[in-house]
Order: C-alpha cells, then sequence, then structure tokens
C-alpha cells in the first residue's frame, strides 16, 4: 500500500484529502504542521508527501528544505499544495526541490492522476 | 620712585606687548586670538589717557559733562549692527584700508578728496597724539617725583616716545597690503584695553575701601561741597543742551576717529564679532565710567584747598598715601591707554599719509618702473618713516603747543574736526546722490568754522592774549554767531556741522556728481546685492589689454601672487586664461588687488595709465546700473522659482514614492485577500468534488462534507464583509455614532451572544471593575464589535478550563479595559504585528485562527476613530489587551450631522 503524508492546517481541506486517498487504496498520514511532517518521518518512508506552504511551527518549504536532506527520502515525491499561486512563489518551490506544485484550489480527481503518474514513472 | 626703575617697570611692560603681539602674530587661529572679545576689546582704544586723566579733572572741575564722552558712544553703537556691518562689507570687498579711502572711492575714487581727509586726520589727530604724549611724561614726572628736563635729549620721558615710536613703526608695517588684518598689534591693544580697566578697578576700590569708608562715605562727605549739586546735576535746559551736543560729538567721534575705523571696519576678521561688541564694549564704557565719580569727589576732599591738578588725582591719591604699587599700576593703566591709541592713530595714519597722499601725489612714476621687491620695500619704509615721524611730530606738538592746555579741551577739540567727515562719512552709505563737489565743499566751509572758533583761540590765544591782525577781526565777526546758552565747543560743532551738512546737501542736490561717483553710489548704498559679485557693478568701458595690467600687478604683487590672482578670477568669472583684452571686472579685480598696498586712488591711477577708458554720460551709467540692477532681480527672481520648482519636483516625487508605497500594500492587500479567500474554496470545492463523485459515501461523512460547505461559505462571508468593513473605517465613509452610553452595558451587549460558547469550552469568564461612574461617549455599535472581536480572539487561543478576565478602571482620568486570557504567550515581537490585517497568514510561528484575520485590525481601527489605542501584553500566564478609551477626543473621526 502506498504511504501519504498530507499536511495542511487547515481541518476542512485535511477531511476532503484524507477521505479521497484513503478511498483510493493510500496508507493516509495527517500531519497539522511541518513538525509532525518531521515526526512520521523519523519511523517511516512514504511515496509521497503533500505540503501545504504557509503552516505554524515549520512552514512548508523549511519542511521540504529537511525532506531534501534525507538519504532515505530521495524517491519520495513531494508536491506543494498552495493558495499563493502567483508565478514566483511556484517558482520558487520547484526550485527548493519540489516535485510538483498545486495551486488552491485544486480538482482532488487530477491531484490524483498526477500523483499516480508519478508513482508509476 | 626713580626715574631709572619707572623706566624699567615701562620696558618690560612694553617688552610684554612686544610679546603677546608675537605670540599672536604666530598662532592666528587659536582661539584666544580668534574670538569676538579680541575685537570688542580692541575698540575700547576709545579710552585714551583723556579718560584716565582728563575725565576726572572734568568730574572734579566742571561736573556731569565727563559722561558725555561715554554716552555717546553707547547711545550709537546699536546702530553698528546695521551701519558697521555694512561699512565692514564695503570695505572687504573693495579692499579699503582707511578712513580716507572709505570716503574718496565713494565720491568717485579721488585722489584730492582722499589727500584732504588725510590732512583732516593729521590736524586733528597730531595733537591728540600729543595729548597722549603728554599724560605719559607728565605723570612719568610725577611719579617719580621729578620735574621735566629742560633739554627733550635728557628727559627720560623722550625715550619712552621714542620706544613707543620704534614698537609701532616695527608692528604696524607687517604687511605691505595695509587692509591685512594685524592681529599681533590688535591683540596687544586688547590687553592693553584690558589692563587699564583692571586698574582703574583697582584704584577705584582703592579708594572707596582703602581711603574712605565706602562709596557712600564719599559720597555723603563730598555732597558737603557747596558746588556738588550743581556739579552733579544737568543745570536747567541750557546744561541739558550742551550735555547733548557733547553726546552727539562723542557719538559722531565714536564712528567716524581714524582708530576707531581702523580697529572696528579694518581690523574686523568676522561680522558676527560686531555682535558682541554691540554689549561688550558699552559694559567697558559704563565700568570705567563707574569709578571716574569716586576717584574725582574722593581727590577734592584729599586735596580740598591745595593746588594740585584735579586732572592727575588717580596718581596723586595712591601717593599721598604712599602706596607705591597702586601708583605705578595706574600709571601703566594711563601708559596703556595712551599707547594704544598712539600706536593705533599713528599706524592708521601712517596709511593714510602713505597711501593717499605721498605715493598718488610723488611716488607712482617712480614704481612704475621698479620691481615688486624694491616696491614692497618703499611702501613698507614709507609708513615707518611715517609712523616715525607722527609719533615724533606730536612730541614736537606738545612741547611747543600744549603744555598749558588741558587734556580735555584738546580731545574735545579733535573730536570737533573729525565730527567734519561726518556728513560725507554717513552719506556714503544712506544716500546715492551725495557728490564729490558737495562732501568737499561741505567739508571745508566745516573746517573754516573750526579753526575759527576752535583752533584760534585754543592754540594762539593761549599763547598771545593780543593777538591782532586779519584773523583776529575775522574771528570777532564769527561772534555774531554765537549762542548765548551753548558752551564754545558745542557751538562751533553745532555751526560747522549744519553749514557741513546744509552745503553737502545742497551741492550734491543741485550739481549732478560724474559716473564713477554715481557707480560707487550705487556700490555703497546696495552693498548688500552686490556683496557676491561685485565686481560686476563697474562700470568701465574703453581698451584695456591683460598683458599690460599683469605687468603693473607684478611690480607690487610679484609674478607668482598675479597669477595666483589671475586663476582665481578666470576660476569665478569663467575666462579664458588666453583672453587678451580685459574688461571692466578684470579692471576693478586689478586695483582691488592693488588698493591695499597703494590705496584706492593711487590703484585706480596705475591702472588708467596702461588702459584707455572711453568717456560714459553719466545718463548711460544710470541705465547700466538700472540693467544690472534689474538683471540682479531677476536673477534673484529666477532663483527663487528654481527653488520653487525644485521644491515641488521634490513634493511630485514625495507623492510619487508615497504612491508607489501605496500602491504595492495595495498589491500585498489583494494577495492577502486571494489568498485568505482561496482557503474556504479550497475546501468547499473538495467537499463538493467528492459528494458529487462518490455515489456511496457514508451518510454521516456526507453531511460533515455539507456541513463543511455550509461554515465554509460562511467564514468566505465573513471574510468578505471584513474586508469591506475595514475598508470603509480606513476611509472614513463609517462615521462615529457617538453618544453617553453605559460602558458596562455595552460590554454585556456583546459578550451575551458568545456565553454559549464560552460554556461549552468551560472558560471561567469575569470582570471587574473599579468605575464610579458609567458613563462615557462612544459609539456603542462599533465598541460591541471590538469586545467581540477581543472576547472572540481570547476565546480562540484560551483552553478549555481557562480564564478570560475583564477588567474597567480609570487612569489619569480616561477610561481603561484590559481582557486577559490564559492563552498562549504571543511572541514579543509580534506583538505590535497582530493588529496588523491578516497577520496570521504572514507569520507562521503562531497557531491558524479561523477567521477573517482582519479582527485585530479592525479592533484598533476603530480604537484609534475613537482617539484612543489598543495594544497586547504577555503577562504572567496569559495575553492581555490593553484598551485606552480617551474622552471626546478632537481625533475621533465624528460626521454630525449622521450622528443627529
Amino acid at each position: 500500500m502506498k504511504k501519504i503524508i498530507i499536511a495542511d492546517d487547515e481541518h476542512k481541506i485535511l477531511m476532503s484529502l484524507e477521505y479521497s486517498f484513503k478511498k483510493n487504496g493510500y496508507d493516509v498520514y495527517i500531519a497539522r504542521d511541518g513538525t509532525e511532517v518531521l515526526d512520521f518521518l523519523k519511523t517511516m518512508v512514504p511515496d509521497v508527501i503533500l505540503l501545504d506552504i504557509m503552516m505554524p511551527n515549520l512552514d512548508g518549504y523549511s519542511t521540504l528544505e529537511m525532506i531534501r536532506h534525507d538519504e532515505r527520502l530521495k524517491d519520495t515525491n513531494v508536491i506543494f499544495l498552495s493558495a499563493k499561486n502567483n508565478p514566483k512563489d511556484i517558482e520558487k518551490g520547484l526550485e527548493m526541490g519540489a516535485d510538483a506544485y498545486v495551486t488552491k484550489p485544486y480538482s482532488i480527481k487530477r491531484l490524483m492522476q498526477r500523483i499516480e503518474e508519478m508513482n508509476n514513472r | 620712585m626713580s626715574s631709572f626703575a619707572l623706566f624699567s617697570v615701562v620696558l618690560v611692560y612694553l617688552a610684554l606687548l612686544f610679546l603677546v603681539a608675537y605670540l599672536a602674530e604666530k598662532k592666528k587661529s587659536k582661539l584666544w586670538i580668534n574670538n569676538p572679545y579680541i575685537y570688542a576689546l580692541s575698540l575700547a582704544v576709545y579710552c585714551t589717557a583723556w579718560t584716565y586723566y582728563g575725565s576726572i579733572g572734568v568730574a572734579a572741575t566742571s561736573g556731569l559733562s565727563y559722561l558725555t564722552i561715554y554716552i555717546g558712544p553707547v547711545i550709537v553703537i546699536p546702530a553698528w549692527i546695521y551701519i558697521n556691518t555694512r561699512i565692514v562689507r564695503i570695505s572687504r570687498i573693495n579692499k579699503i584700508s582707511s578712513l580716507a579711502d572709505f570716503i574718496s572711492l565713494r565720491y568717485g575714487n579721488s585722489r584730492s578728496l582722499s589727500a584732504i581727509i588725510t590732512m583732516v586726520c593729521l590736524f586733528a589727530i597730531i595733537p591728540y597724539i600729543g595729548l597722549q604724549i603728554k599724560a605719559i611724561s607728565e605723570t612719568f614726572h610725577l611719579v617719580t617725583e621729578t620735574p621735566v628736563s629742560k633739554n627733550i635729549l635728557t628727559d627720560s620721558a623722550t625715550f619712552v616716545v621714542v620706544l613707543i615710536a620704534v614698537f609701532s613703526s616695527y608692528y604696524g608695517t607687517r604687511y605691505v597690503d595695509a587692509s591685512e588684518k594685524r592681529l599681533g598689534i590688535i591683540s596687544a591693544i586688547a590687553l592693553e584695553s584690558f589692563l587699564k580697566l583692571f586698574f582703574i578697578i583697582i584704584l577705584g576700590l582703592f579708594v572707596i575701601y582703602f581711603v574712605f569708608d565706602g562709596f557712600s562715605d564719599i559720597y555723603e562727605k563730598a555732597s558737603r561741597f557747596s558746588d556738588f549739586k550743581a556739579k552733579n546735576t544737568l543745570n536747567g535746559v541750557e546744561g541739558a543742551l550742551n550735555w547733548m551736543v557733547l553726546c552727539m560729538i562723542s557719538g559722531t567721534a565714536i564712528c567716524i576717529l581714524p582708530r576707531q575705523f581702523h580697529t572696528a571696519i579694518i581690523e574686523n576678521r568676522q561680522e558676527k564679532h560686531i555682535k558682541t561688541a554691540l554689549w561688550f564694549f558699552p559694559l567697558y564704557l559704563l565700568v570705567f565710567t563707574l569709578f571716574i565719580f569716586p576717584i574725582a569727589w574722593g581727590g577734592r576732599l584729599i586735596f580740598n584747598g591745595q593746588n594740585v591738578n584735579p586732572e592727575f588725582y588717580s596718581i596723586l591719591i595712591p601717593q599721598y598715601f604712599n602706596n607705591t604699587v597702586v601708583t605705578v599700576l595706574v600709571f601703566l593703566g594711563g601708559l596703556s591707554s595712551s599707547i594704544s591709541m598712539i600706536i593705533i592713530s599713528s599706524i592708521t595714519l601712517s596709511i593714510m599719509l602713505s597711501n593717499n597722499m605721498i605715493i598718488p601725489y610723488g611716488l607712482l612714476g617712480k614704481f612704475k618702473a621698479e620691481n615688486e621687491a624694491n616696491n614692497t620695500r618703499i611702501i613698507t619704509r614709507i609708513r615707518k618713516f611715517s609712523i616715525f615721524g607722527l609719533v615724533i611730530m606730536a612730541f614736537a606738538f606738545y612741547k611747543y603747543f600744549i603744555l598749558k592746555t588741558s587734556l580735555d579741551s584738546v580731545g574735545l577739540i579733535s573730536f570737533v574736526i573729525i565730527a567734519q567727515l561726518a556728513p560725507g562719512y554717513f552719506g556714503a552709505i544712506f544716500w546715492r546722490r551725495g557728490s564729490y563737489r558737495g562732501v568737499l565743499t561741505g567739508l571745508v566751509a566745516g573746517l573754516v568754522i573750526c579753526y575759527f572758533g576752535l583752533i584760534i583761540p585754543q592754540y594762539y590765544f593761549s599763547y598771545n592774549q593780543e593777538f591782532k591782525g586779519v584773523l583776529r577781526s575775522m574771528y570777532d565777526a564769527f561772534s555774531f554767531f554765537d549762542i548765548p546758552y551753548l558752551g564754545r565747543i558745542p557751538e562751533v560743532f553745532f555751526w560747522s556741522l549744519l553749514l557741513n551738512a546744509g552745503l553737502f546737501a545742497m551741492i550734491s542736490v543741485s550739481m549732478k556728481g560724474n559716473y564713477r561717483e554715481r557707480n560707487f553710489a550705487e556700490l555703497y548704498v546696495d552693498i548688500d546685492q552686490y556683496i557676491q559679485n561685485h565686481e560686476n557693478a563697474f562700470i568701465w568701458r574703453g581698451t584695456a589689454y591683460v598683458s599690460d595690467i599683469r605687468n603693473i600687478l607684478v611690480r607690487f604683487l610679484g609674478q607668482k601672487k598675479t597669477e595666483q590672482a589671475m586663476r582665481i578670477f578666470n576660476l569665478k568669472y569663467n575666462i579664458d586664461s588666453e583672453a587678451e583684452t580685459a574688461d571692466s571686472r578684470f579692471i576693478k579685480f586689478s586695483e582691488n588687488l592693488l588698493a591695499g598696498r597703494i590705496g584706492t586712488a593711487s590703484a585706480k591711477i596705475l591702472i588708467e595709465g596702461v588702459t584707455k577708458e572711453d568717456k560714459i554720460s553719466l545718463k548711460e551709467v544710470l541705465n547700466i546700473l538700472e540693467e544690472s540692477k534689474e538683471n540682479i532681480i531677476l536673477n534673484k527672481k529666477l532663483t527663487e522659482q528654481s527653488q520653487e520648482l525644485k521644491k515641488l519636483s521634490d513634493d511630485l516625487q514625495n507623492a510619487n514614492e508615497n504612491l508607489i508605497v501605496k500602491d504595492r500594500q495595495k498589491d500585498d492587500f489583494l494577495d492577502s485577500v486571494a489568498h485568505e479567500l482561496r482557503t474556504p474554496i479550497t475546501a468547499i470545492r473538495s467537499a463538493g468534488e467528492i459528494l458529487a463523485d462518490d455515489d456511496d459515501i457514508p451518510p454521516d461523512i456526507k453531511k460533515e462534507f455539507l456541513n463543511n460547505i455550509i461554515t465554509e461559505s460562511d467564514r468566505l462571508n465573513e471574510i468578505i464583509n471584513d474586508i469591506l468593513y475595514l475598508d470603509k473605517l480606513e476611509h472614513g465613509e463609517i462615521a462615529l455614532n457617538v453618544r453617553k452610553n453605559n460602558i458596562l452595558e455595552t460590554y454585556k451587549k456583546a459578550l451575551n451572544p458568545l456565553l454559549h460558547l464560552i460554556q461549552q469550552k468551560n472558560i471561567h469568564i469575569s470582570e471587574v471593575n473599579l468605575l464610579n461612574h458609567f458613563i462615557f461617549e462612544y459609539d456603542e455599535a462599533r465598541l460591541i464589535q471590538l469586545f467581540q472581536n477581543i472576547l472572540g480572539n481570547a476565546l480562540k487561543f484560551t483552553g478549555e478550563q481557562g480564564t478570560i478576565q475583564t477588567k474597567f478602571f480609570i487612569r489619569e482620568q480616561e477610561l481603561m479595559i484590559t481582557v486577559f486570557n490564559t492563552g498562549k504567550h504571543i511572541p514579543e515581537e509580534d506583538l505590535e504585528l497582530i493588529f496588523d490585517k491578516f497577520y496570521q497568514s504572514k507569520n507562521q510561528n503562531i497557531l491558524k485562527q479561523a477567521g477573517s484575520g482582519l479582527g485585530l485590525a479592525i479592533c484598533r481601527k476603530i480604537i484609534q476613530n475613537h482617539g484612543g489605542t489598543i495594544r497586547a501584553e504577555n503577562s504572567g500566564l496569559g495575553v492581555t489587551f490593553i484598551i485606552h478609551l480617551p474622552h471626546r477626543h478632537k481625533n475621533m473621526k465624528l460626521n454630525d450631522k449622521k450622528a443627529l
């Protein structure tokens, strides 16, 4: 079973993502901020991480940086999910090493398809 | 005291002056030299032996009129701030080095006028210098208790005089350019001024406290003299009139006496020094006069009935009490007064003599053939010998003319003669029409009256009572003009100046001056306009070659200095250094370069010799002056306009920068708004997508998603409302409806809708009320909103079973409300930022709150509109919001129409 960590500080956004990924057969781990993501990563290696950028305590950028420094996670796909949608922000996110940058609001269906494509590659 | 001992004291004293002069020359920039008090003290060269001895004699024998010599200056000196400031400017830019230069330059740079003025000064001042020598000599013999030797060559006083002559001729001619500042001499003079005041204070205290029992003792004893009252009052209208005229005489003298002109104008290094002198010098004079009275009357009490000269009371009193120290100090004080007068007078007279008589009338031809070194040597040698010669002449004058006359009368006669220059002098800076012919006629007429009214009786009659002949009958004819209630000197002063000024005015008005006079009249009267580039104001037309003028300059300045000066000139006026023909500016510039060395008149003559000037009519000159004046005004206007433009463009720049900042703020705000809106939209869209695509969704989850859609829609609406509301608050579209309200009731109204949520979270809420009245003025609806935002905020951050406490109290008569909650501390650096819009989304380190992110921003705006403040503070176990609500405040954004 594919493992996915979903990090966002909005409860209602997490709810719908959790429901959809579970339904599609993912093992879903829910994090409220960057530190919770890092906590999960101590004990597991997920296939995909969905990261919000604006989160309390540790934001998406910093979390990604930690992830990219971890050898174990070199095959993990990290996708930014953010309401910051201007080109500069997107460019910055990709430059930092995210595999994809998806702007809010998104279609869960298309998000899922993209993740499937990434996993198959 | 023996002659030898006193002579040694004098020698040591002169050596001290030499030393001071030497040190001051060496350390020109040092503060003790370069300060306004040196300048102000040097003006006290006004107080001569006449003050030291003569005034005391006057006070003892003829009463209050001694005061006029000091009161006149004290009255006139305040006007210096205007008069002397301008004269200093005029003299600086024209390189004027003496009184004769100053007056004659204004009236067409006339050689003859400057020579006549020099003569007047010589005639007036040489007897005056003689007077100083007389004082030195007589006091010397008085102190040493020796008789005056018949043979001048063996008289010790002669040696003192020669010493002084050597000193002044050495230090007075250090610079060939007479308009240079003589720091050494001036510092020595300032020291002397200080010492003479210091010594007379010692003598005064000696008389008041040693000889008598205080001032009132002298007064009481002296008042028993039968003539005491008459001598210490003005004696009716007649006396007052005399008194007033004497004040006028001394008031004129303090401005025009050559030595005063020299110290006040030529030696002025900074205009601001005049300001210090304005209060310091009158103060000096007042302190000086303070001691004249007790010394004079003390002397009369001591020597009552004895035949002693009251002019020498200052020496006789300490001598009478066998106090050699005070006697010698007083002698040195008198010596200081005399020496400083002799030095400055002889220097300035020698400059006039050389620059205004000897050089222009005899040496110009020789100068043209010599080189710079020789010319410089000739000029300084002339001045050296002039100084020496003048002192010796004065000595001779004293020996053969004024042995018998009093210090006071000789001084006053000098004053009256010098006062004849007043119409020309003051006319120069105030009146454009004043002309050469007018000045000359007035001056000659005034002098004639002085001659018959003062010189003849003073110097002829005192030796030859039986004096007869043409002069006698002419003198007798003048008695027709006798004014019975004026004394002789005031009377002559009145008539001579009346005639002098009258002729000056009449002739100037009826006969036009030549163009050169008119040119300088403009320059003098409007000095402030021309101060920057005065060379432009000089009108000259004709043919002149730079090389010719340069040849002249080289003969006086030398090759190096000439080239340096020309470089500066070319730079200033942006002139090509290859230019062959010289324009008016260069001619004036060259005249200035020469003026300090050989005087303005000679400078003009020398330059005239190598140039060919075309005739210009007065009308043309006036036109050109008018034009240049218009140009100056136009220039000024343009400058003003360009400054205005500059200011406008600066304003625009600022406005633009403001706009850019505002624009960026607006962009940031829109970004934030978009971001804030997308979050609930994402939640709604996701829930909708699942509900639409997933048919076999469990009913409870379906319900949850539907609820999410509803709450997030509400949230969207809330954000939009808050944005619009805040925008209206910020733009003043929401007027405050300020009424008298009960603050506790308002608070309850805000709290009630929240009670349900508070109970759910088990939060303990309480109020502490320390008010004794509850009625305040505010907009109730806005304050309810404020409380709800703050309480809602507190509610969000306070955990289960936490506490919220609201406190009402008065501080400095204004309402304070604090809301405390046991929530997590806010990082110190964020305590202010939390009131910014969408703060939560910009700072990562705080738990995200549901809500618009505008609540606290709205709170701040509401309280600001009430003229109050709000801030947050970490306190103890939680966070406190502190609200300060002032009384109805002028900063309240009211719209009274709406409020009604």
